[in-house]
């Protein structure tokens, strides 16, 4: 192997295949090594039993940054998107259930069944979300301003971040600027009465943190969430055909298309730094590959405090990268079914189960949930959400039998006595299993296969810090300027020629494409 | 409360001044007797018995130890010969001191750093992800520093060590009476001298073999009014007096650079380190400033206090203030320590000096206050050290 590369990207999670392209596609020679057989990262489908296939890491995107399809011609590389109709289903104990469905119209004659004041609060509501999205969702289309920053180029980004807020008009501005910092709770309280809708939309705030709905800056997540997406669609979800797997796919054929070499079972040990600057990286096993432009899709944790030898690195930058919260709090129950769960509350097969399961009947559900994992323990009854893609995509499962994954939380990475081990992690599979009986009391003996990654698990499987899901909790005091850390928030690091382009920067997590489309924009501005 | 060093039980009943003063939370004598100038001859013509345990002092080990050494201080530690000492400061990101001190290379993968201030937590960051242990030790060790002509003889008398072959900045493992020390050729006084590292648990042992196997040679427990002249002499560092730790300051023109400091000498900028592109960056502008000598005129001296009717009235006690130094009308300068010396028979001070103001043989005045008024004094720019004897060397 001794072509020479201009670029090499650590990592094929999604966003390192993103950026891969488009630094491909200005014509850069990339070479993207990754440490797993196979490519994806997080967005993996895997068939875990024979004939049942799962997406082991995310199960739905809210959306992808729409450049993307188009400049990668995604959708000839096999990519099709389907939305989940209804967006949400969440069964409750005392026989109660709500959807929220992808017609505005249809999810406010769902939430009259519960309360006549919160469906004639909806619209107004969905239009304060919209407002606010729109606000970020012109943050996250370009690099954040680095706040700290006197040049004029940065003052000036600034100043537009702030027009654009005041474009929204005075009343609206100073609402949206109200919310930002506020608590889901507090935000939710303000508009609705009823338990189980506040605790299905609360739950988007609180997502990969370790945190519970009653902490600030929870409010801020849920409306990352539902960045993009269109007014009045709340806890929104689109589904790859095929699986999630099936977008890294579209994304390898489209990164292969523009020459981009892709090679899996390549695990980078280090990151060689010549004369302060990156110049390749060394593979377990000793191999060595010398580039121009090294960029990680690694977390910044790893990139920096594994991948790069210290002394290359400043006292400060160092403590602050230590300083990044990770502490993972999801787990992953992935489950094979004999038949399909049935609903006390809404009994038999219908279109419920065909949008994302949200086991969050009220916000103090999962406050409770969240005050077990500040202690250390798993929760007693955790947030589950849950979906079962084979009714959409029967090829992922055996005729007549079904696949159906659940993001569990919480989870604590750090458990206050002992790690997560082999009777641990089959505790956290009963308890999953035992939550979601509650509500469809037949799933026990529907189950055919059980597999169940604990925070460790995602630790070890995709290379995620304390299994944070997120590359890097995201809460208030790490997002936009502050992501990975104060001062370099435009992708690029203390070593010259080293970038991120994972989720650990701006925007930050959940299946985007955003931080990909913006390292492989700021890199091609400093490589020219 | 202000502790005793582990030789109070001695130090406390010889101090007949009762003049303590704080030292890194410990009681120091500033003297023994009720003035230091017995204590001062002895440093430059006997043996002074100084307690220095309040250093702090750092133990480093491991296979990164040169690694992580080499990252924050400003010195070649690779160069660092086994049993060798090096003297040098550390910088913060910026290139401004945070510290200075020495480093004992006890073996090929231990060390001994000592300091002024406290250091662990900048240490303990700068070792992340190295293969190094870093351990206080400052309270478990004790220090004594043994200075003047006779502190071979009395050394060599007291314990097993071949001081004849010990050379300047180099280390030696000994047992003195039996108590295990490590002995550096070391000082803060410009003189031959000695300083000895050892147990806290033995410490009053070790100073009562000292005391007994030094008395024939004038041994003399001495103070820091004592070793304040002794060091302005030497032209020395005093932290906290002559430089604020860049991490102290409240605003950037009080922090220092190394070159600032005369320490230009000590620093490697070839190697990687903290501070290096900053300081490559000065080095490459030149400083603004320098840390050099002033010799005050006598004839000047006379000449301000005699219009008062006054002899010249000298500080015998070094003064520790910021003392303005001026070219004509313009101010170019600040002198930070400065004593009467009594070895050289000078009025001698230590200043920064901008760089255009700092050549050697540069006329300069100083400010003195003489009756409450600011009066102004001739000096000279001179290179330091003002006392350079051969003995400290040899
Ligand atoms: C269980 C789970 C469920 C999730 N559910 C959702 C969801 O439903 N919806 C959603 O939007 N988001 C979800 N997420 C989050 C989302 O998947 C991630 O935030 C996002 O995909 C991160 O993408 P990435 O490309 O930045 O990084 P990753 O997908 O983490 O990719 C990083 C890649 O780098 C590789 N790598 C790391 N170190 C090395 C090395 N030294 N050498 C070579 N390769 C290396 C890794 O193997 C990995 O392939 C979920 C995540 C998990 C784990």
């Amino acid at each position: 192997m001794n072509d020479t590369y201009d670029a090499i990207v650590i990592g094929a999670g999604h966003n390192g295949l993103i950026t891969a392209a488009y630094v491909a596609k200005a014509g850069l020679r990339v070479l993207v090594l990754e440490r797993r057989e196979l490519v994806g990262g997080t967005a993996v489908t895997e068939e875990v039993f024979p004939g049942f296939k799962f997406d082991t890491g995310a199960h739905r995107i809210s959306r992808l940054y729409p450049p993307l399809v188009t400049d990668l011609k995604l959708a000839d590389h096999g990519l099709e998107l389907l939305p989940l109709d209804p967006t949400v289903f969440a069964p409750t104990l005392d026989g109660g259930h709500l959807s929220l469905w992808r017609n505005p119209e249809n999810t406010i004659d769902a939430i009259r069944q519960l309360s006549d004041k919160d469906a004639a609060s909806w619209n107004g509501f969905a239009a304060l979300v919209a407002k606010a999205t729109g606000l970020l969702e012109t943050l996250y289309e370009s690099s954040p301003p680095e706040a700290l920053s006197k040049k004029r180029k940065d003052r000036w980004a600034m100043l537009r971040m702030a027009g654009r807020l005041r474009r929204l008009g005075k009343r609206d501005m100073v609402e949206v600027l109200r919310i930002l910092p506020m608590t889901a709770v507090e935000l939710l309280d303000e508009w609705f009465e009823t338990d189980v809708l506040k605790g299905t939309l609360g739950a988007a705030g609180i997502t990969g943190i370790f945190q519970g709905p009653m902490a600030a800056g929870t409010a801020y997540l849920f409306l990352h969430q539902h960045v993009g997406t269109k007014q009045g669609i709340l806890r929104p979800a689109l589904r790859v055909r095929g699986g999630t797997g099936r977008l890294a796919q579209a994304l390898a054929g489209a990164a292969r298309s523009l020459g981009v070499t892709i090679r899996t079972g390549a695990w980078v040990e280090r990151i060689i730094v010549e004369d302060g600057r990156a110049a390749g990286v060394a593979l377990v096993g000793g191999e060595e590959i010398v580039a121009r432009q090294v960029i990680s899709n690694a977390d910044p944790k790893r990139t920096f405090l594994d991948l790069v030898d210290p002394v290359n690195l400043g006292t400060e930058f160092l403590r602050r990268v230590r300083n990044i919260k990770f502490n993972g709090v999801c787990a992953r129950v992935n489950l094979a079914l004999g038949e399909l769960p049935d609903f006390s509350s809404l009994p038999g097969d219908g279109p419920h189960l065909r949008g994302l399961i949200s086991i969050s009947p009220s916000l103090r559900y999962l406050e409770r949930a969240f005050d077990d994992a500040k202690y250390g323990e798993l929760s007693r009854e955790p947030f589950l959400e849950a979906v079962i893609p084979s009714l959409t995509d029967p090829s992922l499962a055996p005729q007549g039998k079904h696949v159906m994954s659940i993001l569990v939380q919480y989870a604590p990475y750090h458990l206050k006595d002992g790690v997560w081990d082999e009777s641990r992690c089959d505790a956290l599979g009963d308890r999953v299993v035992e939550t979601l009986a509650k509500y469809a009391p037949n799933i026990e003996s529907a189950i055919l296969h059980r597999q169940v990654l604990t925070p460790l698990d995602l630790e070890l499987v995709f290379g995620l810090t304390e299994g944070n899901i997120y590359h890097g909790e995201m809460t208030l005091d790490q997002l936009i300027f502050m992501r990975p850390v104060p001062g370099w928030a435009r992708y690029n690091a203390p070593i010259k020629d080293l970038y991120l382009c994972g989720a650990g920067t701006h925007p930050g997590g959940g299946v985007t494409g955003a931080p990909g489309y913006n390292a492989a924009r700021e890199i091609l501005k400093r490589v020219k | 409360m202000l502790r005793g060093t582990p030789f109070h039980e001695r130090t406390a009943p010889l101090c007949q001044a009762q003049n303590w003063r704080r030292w890194a939370g410990y009681l120091a004598a500033s003297s023994y007797e009720l003035t230091h100038d017995r204590e001062y001859y002895a440093i430059r013509s006997a043996a002074a018995l100084i307690d220095v345990s309040p250093l702090y002092k750092y133990v480093i080990r491991g296979s990164d130890a040169v690694r992580f050494l080499n990252r924050v201080l400003t010195r070649d530690v690779a160069g660092c010969d086994m049993h060798q000492v090096m003297y040098g400061p550390w910088c913060n990101e910026a290139g401004k001191v945070i510290d200075d001190g020495t480093l004992q290379r006890l073996g090929e993968e231990s060390f001994r750093l000592t300091s002024a201030e406290p250091n662990l937590r900048w240490l303990c960051d700068n070792a992340f992800g190295l293969r190094v242990t870093i351990e206080d030790d400052s309270d478990t060790t004790a220090a004594l520093a043994l200075q003047g002509p006779t502190s071979r003889e009395i050394l060599n008398n007291v314990s097993d060590a071949d001081l004849d072959s010990l050379k300047y900045f180099r280390l030696a493992f000994a047992r003195a009476g039996n108590i295990p020390v490590t002995i550096t050729r070391t000082g803060y006084t410009g003189d031959l001298g000695y300083e000895i590292w050892a147990d806290a648990q033995q410490a009053i042992r070790l100073w009562d073999i000292l005391m007994d196997g030094g008395r024939s040679y004038g041994i003399t427990p001495s103070g820091i009014y004592a070793l304040d002249v002794a060091r302005v002499e030497a032209g020395l560092l005093l932290i906290g007096v002559d430089y604020i730790p860049a991490n102290r300051a409240l605003i950037e023109a009080r922090k220092s650079s190394p070159f600032e400091l005369g320490l230009g000498w000590a620093v490697r900028l070839e190697k990687g380190f903290v501070g290096q592109e900053a300081l490559l960056e000065e080095w490459q502008r030149g400083p603004a400033w320098q840390f050099k000598g002033l010799e005050l005129d006598w004839n000047s001296l006379e000449k301000v206090y005699a219009e008062f009717g006054l002899p010249p009235e000298l500080p015998m006690i070094a003064w520790r203030t910021s003392v303005p130094v001026y070219a004509g009308a313009a101010q170019v300068g600040y002198a930070t320590s400065g004593c009467w010396s009594p070895t050289l028979k000078k009025y001698i001070a230590l200043a920064h000096l901008r760089s255009a103001h700092a050549e050697r043989g540069t006329s300069v005045e100083m400010e003195v206050t003489v009756e409450h008024r600011r009066k102004k004094a001739a000096a000279r720019v001179v290179d330091l050290p003002f006392f350079d004897p051969e003995r400290k060397r040899s």
